[in-house]
């Protein structure tokens, strides 16, 4: 993931007066914090301006970063903090895990998948396409495991949480994701086994 | 064991590198000599395949970068929280609540008259018959010196809430000619 200075390098650049080589960082990270974003909003505007948000507040708040954890874990926690403030302000509900609800409201909004189940998908469509049928929190653990390349002990830093309960919120999210694309995109699981 | 859920679970744990060199040997052996399982990590694997290797990043808009090095450059790095936050004041505070719950506890306790049922040598059965409706806690509240001892507090209080409005304002002018100073 990291070419060139390591972020803490960087970083004591930056405290040191250094600013322009915050760009560096915003580079490094700008795909994986808009990705997270974009598990909360789909709007890609409001997404940019709540990345930018995130890094601008990383920015300002960078003399308390102290490196205990990794530079990405530490930003991904402003992640997760702007995002749900910012969905407050806009008054989107915030589902929490376990709802049933989550998954009718998923299904509702998501309905015309089922009517394009004719059209045979590319396994990569498949995957993004049943990852915005999930709820965000399924969604958001999925993407810093597997795209933001965190670990359990991470995750459960950057969500407030104890690994073990971020290892089950991961299985029970994996589990979700393998209904949704089951429920929604037979045919194209069928191929993917098969 | 081998309920579907199960199976997944161990499986992912497998995959993922968790649990120990037993349990990873076990499972091993589990997906080499039984059929259901074999299907069930082929299945798993695949998708463990396409979300670590073969989901791709969203990316922003082109000026991405650049509106986030225009907006900071209106902004500077806040102070660490540490060098803020002065635990001189927390002590205080802490040392204030202390006293007053030591004060208060003290003076209830005084007030009370231990020996005034001791019928029995059991000590536990008289703390029982102690009648707290006798307690006089309008002479607590009323008294001289409590109300000297919150008066002091209060004006000591004020003394350290004066002493730490001083210094930040005396910190945010500092920080203001520094900056003027760089930048000129």
């Amino acid at each position: 993931m990291q070419t060139g200075p390591v972020d803490n390098e960087i970083i004591n650049k930056v405290l040191q007066g250094e600013q322009a080589l915050y760009a560096q960082l915003v580079k490094r990270y700008q795909n994986y914090v808009f990705t997270i974003v974009l598990r909360y909003t789909t709007n890609r505007e409001d997404a940019e301006e709540i990345a930018q948000d995130v890094f601008v507040k990383a920015y300002r708040s960078l003399a308390d970063f102290r490196g205990e954890s990794k530079f990405s874990t530490w930003l991904y926690t402003i992640v997760t903090t702007t995002c749900i403030t910012f969905l407050r302000k806009k008054k989107v509900p915030v589902h929490s895990l376990d709802t049933e609800q989550v998954f009718e409201l998923a299904d509702n909004q998501n309905s015309a998948f089922r009517a394009n189940q004719v059209e045979q998908k590319s396994k990569i469509q498949v995957i993004n396409e049943a990852l915005r049928l999930l709820s965000i929190d399924d969604a958001r653990i999925i993407t810093l495991f597997y795209q933001a390349e965190q670990s359990l002990e991470e995750i459960g830093r950057i969500l407030g949480v104890d690994p073990n309960t971020a290892k089950v919120k991961l299985h029970r999210a994996r589990v979700r994701l393998k209904e949704k694309m089951e429920k929604h995109f037979t045919e194209e699981v069928k191929d993917m086994v098969g | 064991m081998n309920k579907p859920e199960n199976i997944e679970e161990r499986l992912w744990e497998y995959l993922d590198g968790a649990g120990s060199a037993e349990e990873r040997l076990f499972i091993e052996q589990l997906i080499a000599s039984n059929a259901v399982w074999r299907a069930k990590y082929q299945e798993l694997l695949e998708l463990q395949d396409l979300l670590s290797h073969r989901l791709e990043l969203d990316e922003p808009s082109m000026r991405f970068t650049q509106n986030i090095m225009e907006s900071i450059s209106k902004h500077h790095i806040a102070p660490a929280a540490k060098t803020y936050i002065n635990k001189r004041i927390i002590w205080g505070i802490f040392g204030f609540f202390i006293c007053t719950i030591i004060a208060f506890l003290v003076a209830a306790f005084a007030q009370i008259h231990w020996t005034g049922a001791s019928n029995t040598d059991n000590s536990l059965v008289n703390l029982n018959k102690i009648n707290l409706d006798k307690v006089d806690t309008s002479s607590l509240f009323n008294s001289t010196y409590t109300t000297i001892f919150m008066m002091v507090n209060v004006v000591l209080g004020l003394v350290a809430l004066d002493m730490y409005l001083r210094r930040q304002k005396a910190e945010g002018r500092g920080q203001r000619e520094k900056a003027e100073g760089s930048g000129q």
